[in-house]
C-alpha cells in the first residue's frame, strides 16, 4: 500500500459508507445529465423543425381546422388528410410578394389488407418544392420515378423493399436522416405517384374530392416563401383574402406554440435539477459532517504519525472526488440507459419534436456532468476536510477508547 | 542492529508550562504543567510516573510536538520545534519522534502490518518490512499481521502501536502508559523492547504506573499537580 492507495483503500474497505455517498453523487449526475439531454433533444427537435419548414406561410384548407391537425401531423406524425381545390395554388401565386408556392398532397393509408402500414403519404411537386427535396436529397438525389417513394427514418421499410399502399406496390428508394419531427413517420412521393395513389384510394372507398367534378385536381397544403422586402403578415392576409376556403398560417406562429412548451419544459427540468442538487448537496454536507465526527480518531492517528494538515485535507478531498467520480459515472450511465432507449416514449409523452443531439455534444455533456459532480462532491467535503485537518491529536488521543 | 545511522538527538524542554482553561468549576484557569525543564538523552530510558490527572500526558504531548506549551521551548537537537511551520514540524515528527499514545491509535480498516508500515506509507519512504516483521515477532503479533486492526483485542492493539513506533526506528520514543492493558509477561517484554531501543541510541520516555518500569529506567520522575520531581 502507498499513500496514493490510502484514499482508495479507505473507500473500498468501507463499502457501506462509500456506496451511500456514491449513490448520492450518482443522483446528482443522473439528474443533470438526464435532464439536460431531454432539454437538448427538444431544442434540437425545434431547430430541426424550423430549418425543415423553411416556409414563411403555409396555406391549408379551413376544413383542416388549420393549425391544430396540421401541427399534429408535423410534430407527432399523426395521419391526416384534408383537401382543397387545386386552383388555390394559382391564386396564391398571383398574390404580390409570393416568391415560391409549393403544393403538397396528403393521403393517409389504412390499417388494412391493402396497405402494409398506416402512414401519412405526402406528395410533393418536384418543380417547386423547397421543403422535402433538400432533405430527402441527402439520401436520394435522382428524380423519383413512378411509384418510387422515400420513407422517413421511422417507417419500417428498407431501401429496395416494396411497401403496399392501397394495393399499389411502391418501391422504397431512399431514407433520409432523422428530423425528430412527424416528418420521420411519413412516406414521400412525386405528384404523379400521388395521383395514382389517390385513384387507388378512391377505388377502396377513400374519397378526397372537394367537388363533384371527377377531374378536379386537389391539393392539401401550399408552402409559401415570401420575397425579400415584403412583409410576411401582409402577404399572409392578402393570401387569405385571395383564396377560397383556405386559411393561411404563418409558420412562426405555429412554432411559437412549440417553443413555448419547450421553454416551459426546460424551465421545469431546470427547477427540478436545481431542487435535486440543493437537496443532495444538503444531504452530502450532513453526511460529510457526520463522517467527520466518526473519523476524528483516524485523523488524529495520521497526525500523530506525521501527516501535515495539507496531507489530511488532500486525503479527504481525494476520497470524496474519487467517490463522486464513481457515483458520477454510475449516474451518467444510468441516465443514458433510461433516456436513450426510451426516446420514443419520451417523445410521444411530451408531444414535441425530439431529436437526439450529436454524439459529440452528448459526450461533452456527459463529461461536464461528471466534472460538476466531482467538483460538488469535493466541495461538499471541503469543510469537513478542513475540520478534520484541525483535529487536535493531543485531545483525541488522551481520551479513552 | 545498528540504528539511526548516526542520527541521535536529545530532547530539551526549557521552562515549559501548560495553562488550561476549564469551562466550568471554581478555578477555571490552572496549570496542568508548571514551568519545568527536562532533557532526554540518547541511549537512556526515562520513566515518568504520577497520579492520574497530574499532567503526564500533557508533558508528553508537549515534548512530541503535538501541543504547544504556554511558555517555554522544546528543542530537538538544535531545532526549536514550535517555531517550525506545520508542514516541517509534521515531517520532523514523522522522521524523528515515535509516539505510543495513551489511547487506541490504530486505523481499524487497515491490517496490523499496514498499520505498522503506515508512517513510511505517509511519506513514501521505503518500507522496512524486515524490521517491522522482527518487531511483530518479538511482540507476539506476527500471526495477526493480516488481520484488520478493528478486530483486535485491546492488548493486541497496544502491541501493534508499539511495534509501529519501534519499526519507525526513531531517535526519540515517547510512550504514554504503553503497558496499560497488557499482562505481566507482555509488560516485561515491552519494557525490554524499549530498553533495547535505548541501547541503540534512542532517547526513550515512558509514562508508567508499573513499579517494574523503574527496573529498566536510567532516570525516573514523578509528576504531582503539574510539578515534576526526580526520584533517586
Ligand atoms: N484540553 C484541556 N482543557 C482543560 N483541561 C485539560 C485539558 N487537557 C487536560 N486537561 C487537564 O489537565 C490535567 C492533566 O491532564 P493529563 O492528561 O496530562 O493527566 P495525566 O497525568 O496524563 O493523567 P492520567 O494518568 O489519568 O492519564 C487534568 O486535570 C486534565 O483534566
Ligand atoms: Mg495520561
Amino acid at each position: 500500500m502507498s499513500m496514493r492507495q490510502l484514499p482508495v483503500q479507505n473507500l473500498l474497505r468501507r463499502p457501506g459508507r462509500t456506496m451511500a455517498l456514491a449513490a448520492l453523487t450518482a443522483l446528482l449526475a443522473f439528474s443533470v445529465f438526464g435532464g439536460s439531454i431531454v432539454v437538448m433533444s427538444l431544442r434540437q427537435g425545434l431547430n430541426s423543425l424550423e430549418s425543415r419548414l423553411g416556409a414563411d406561410i403555409i396555406v391549408v384548407p379551413s376544413s383542416a381546422q388549420s393549425k391544430v391537425s396540421f401541427q399534429n401531423m408535423l410534430l407527432q406524425g399523426t395521419t391526416g388528410a384534408f383537401y382543397m381545390d387545386a386552383d388555390n395554388l394559382t391564386r396564391v401565386r398571383e398574390v404580390e410578394g409570393v416568391e415560391i408556392a409549393a403544393p403538397q398532397v396528403f393521403l393517409a393509408s389504412l390499417k388494412a389488407d391493402c396497405c402494409s402500414v398506416k402512414i401519412q403519404v405526402i406528395g410533393f411537386d418536384p418543380e417547386t418544392d423547397f421543403f422535402v427535396r433538400p432533405w430527402i436529397g441527402q439520401s436520394y438525389s435522382q428524380e423519383l420515378g413512378k411509384l418510387d417513394v422515400v420513407t422517413g427514418c421511422k417507417v419500417e421499410a428498407n431501401v429496395g423493399e416494396n411497401i403496399r399502399i392501397y394495393d399499389e406496390r411502391c418501391k422504397v428508394v431512399g431514407k433520409p436522416a432523422p428530423t425528430g419531427t412527424g416528418l420521420d413517420t411519413a412516406v414521400y412521393c412525386g405528384m404523379d405517384t400521388m395521383k395514382i395513389l389517390l385513384k387507388a384510394a378512391e377505388t377502396k372507398g377513400v374519397s378526397h374530392k372537394v367537388t363533384s367534378d371527377p377531374d378536379d385536381d386537389v391539393i392539401s397544403a401550399i408552402y409559401v416563401k415570401v420575397k425579400d422586402g415584403y412583409d410576411i403578415s401582409e402577404v399572409n392576409s392578402k393570401i387569405q383574402g385571395h383564396t377560397r376556403k383556405c386559411s393561411a398560417v404563418r409558420t412562426k406562429s405555429m412554432l411559437t406554440d412549440v417553443s413555448d412548451s419547450l421553454a416551459g419544459i426546460s424551465k421545469t427540468v431546470t427547477v427540478l435539477i436545481a431542487a435535486i442538487w440543493a437537496l443532495a448537496l444538503v444531504i452530502l454536507l450532513i453526511a460529510f459532517a457526520m463522517i467527520a465526527g466518526e473519523r476524528k480518531r483516524e485523523f488524529a492517528v495520521l497526525r500523530l504519525l506525521g501527516s501535515s494538515r495539507a496531507m489530511l485535507i488532500g486525503l479527504v478531498l481525494k476520497e470524496s472526488a474519487l467517490c463522486s467520480l464513481a457515483g458520477g459515472v454510475l449516474g451518467v450511465l444510468l441516465a443514458s440507459l433510461i433516456v436513450f432507449p426510451f426516446t420514443t416514449l419520451i417523445e410521444t409523452k411530451l408531444g414535441l419534436p425530439y431529436l437526439r443531439p450529436e454524439i459529440s455534444s452528448v459526450t461533452l455533456l456527459g463529461l461536464t456532468s461528471l466534472a460538476a459532480t466531482v467538483m460538488i462532491g469535493a466541495a461538499a467535503s471541503a469543510w469537513t476536510s478542513f475540520r478534520l485537518s484541525r483535529v487536535d491529536p493531543g485531545t483525541v488521543l488522551r481520551e479513552g477508547n | 542492529m545498528q540504528r539511526h545511522e548516526g542520527k541521535s538527538f536529545e530532547v530539551k524542554a526549557e521552562q515549559i508550562s501548560k495553562r488550561y482553561f476549564r469551562k466550568t468549576g471554581a478555578a477555571n484557569c490552572f496549570f496542568a504543567v508548571k514551568p519545568l525543564s527536562l532533557t532526554l538523552e540518547p541511549g537512556t530510558v526515562t520513566v515518568l510516573c504520577g497520579r492520574s490527572g497530574s499532567g503526564k500526558t500533557t508533558l508528553l504531548h508537549i515534548l512530541a510536538g503535538l501541543l504547544r506549551p504556554t511558555e517555554g521551548k522544546v528543542r530537538l537537537g538544535e531545532t526549536d520545534i514550535y517555531s517550525l511551520p506545520d508542514k516541517e514540524l509534521s515531517a520532523l515528527r514523522s522522521r524523528s519522534v515515535g509516539i505510543v499514545p495513551q489511547s487506541r491509535s490504530v486505523l481499524d480498516i487497515l491490517t496490523v502490518s499496514e498499520n505498522i508500515l503506515l508512517p513510511q506509507t505517509l511519506y513514501k519512504t521505503k518500507a522496512d518490512r524486515q524490521s517491522a516483521e522482527q518487531w511483530m515477532d518479538t511482540l507476539n503479533i506476527l500471526h495477526l499481521r493480516d488481520v484488520r486492526a478493528g478486530e483486535l483485542s485491546g492488548g493486541e492493539v497496544r502491541r501493534t502501536a508499539i511495534a509501529r513506533t519501534l519499526s519507525m526506528n526513531p531517535p526519540i520514543i515517547l510512550a504514554d502508559e504503553p503497558t496499560g492493558d497488557l499482562d505481566d509477561e507482555n509488560t516485561e517484554l515491552v519494557f525490554r523492547c524499549f530498553r533495547q531501543a535505548a541501547e541503540t541510541h534512542a532517547a526513550v520516555l515512558i509514562v508508567s504506573h508499573e513499579a517494574d518500569a523503574l527496573k529498566f529506567a536510567d532516570r525516573a520522575f514523578r509528576m504531582d499537580g503539574g510539578v515534576m520531581t526526580e526520584l533517586t
